[in-house]
């Protein structure tokens, strides 16, 4: 039983307590013998390790997300301005960037935070660039000055 | 305290609902696949997370609010997983992207 095994008990067991609201003992076995179910098969699958539950990123992903959510209002902001003013406010243009993130799951906070801020979708990712395509040139240079990238690197440290 | 929550709640709806207007003119209003991706970015972001936080301010403590806050993270951690394999398969199958320098020539 190493750390993320547990960590992975304690998500699924909040999960059912949770969602089932009805505690009878007959439920609260069935829910046990569910989540030993689920813990027993992901063992064998061998998927239960830093990347499925990412603990040593959980003290610094709070931060990471207050900052994310600012940057997400504001661009949201910025994609609705830009479609009431119309086809002629949008410069779309595609770029690559460098990934400068050196673990898997960095280069993916990285991707998926650029896909889920409006205005800039990640296309392709490969060993260290990710195409990027982009609504307006101004967020690509936002991007390319590497605010993002930055905070992300931040997780890493 | 409860009248207080539910103007703020109704003010979460009301925004929700107006960003989820403009998401959909957008999508009507782009000129292709790859711009119109972004204006239904406004929806799955910005939108929903207004209206489930609007939902969370008036279903108070209990099961529900479990539920709601279940809900939006779901869609937070899959909405950018389906964009990104959408914009994918379009590169895939060879759909070109219309870019703003070809635009002005």
């Amino acid at each position: 039983m190493n750390k993320h095994t547990i960590s992975l008990f304690c998500i699924l067991a909040v999960l059912w307590l949770f969602n089932s609201g009805i505690y009878t003992p007959l439920l609260l076995i069935l829910g046990l013998v569910s989540i030993g179910f689920v813990i027993w098969l992901s063992l064998r699958m061998g998927i239960i390790d830093d990347e499925s539950q990412p603990l040593q990123l959980s003290r610094k992903l709070p931060a990471y997300y207050f900052w994310l959510i600012k940057k997400i209002i504001q661009s949201n902001i910025d994609v609705v301005v830009l479609v009431w003013r119309g086809n002629g406010a949008i410069s779309p243009c595609v770029a690559t960037l460098p990934i400068g993130q050196q673990s898997e799951i960095a280069k993916v906070i990285y991707a998926n935070s650029i896909t889920l801020t409006p205005g800039t979708v990640a296309m392709n990712i490969e060993n260290n660039s990710v195409l990027i395509h982009s609504l307006t040139t101004h967020s690509m240079e936002e991007l390319r000055e590497g605010d993002m990238a930055r905070q992300v690197s931040r997780l890493e440290m | 305290m409860e009248l207080l929550l539910d103007l703020i709640s109704a003010v979460c709806f009301i925004l929700g609902a107006l960003l989820i207007l403009s998401g959909g003119v957008g999508i009507l209003r782009f000129p292709d696949f790859f711009t119109r991706m972004h204006a239904a970015g406004i929806t799955e972001t910005l939108a929903t997370s207004l209206i489930l936080i609007g939902l969370m301010l008036i279903a108070g403590w209990g099961l529900v609010l479990f539920k709601l806050v279940l809900i939006l993270l779901f869609i937070l951690l899959t909405s950018p997983t389906a964009s990104h394999a959408l914009a994918k398969s379009a590169l895939h199958g060879k759909l070109k992207p219309i870019l703003h320098n070809e635009h002005s020539k």
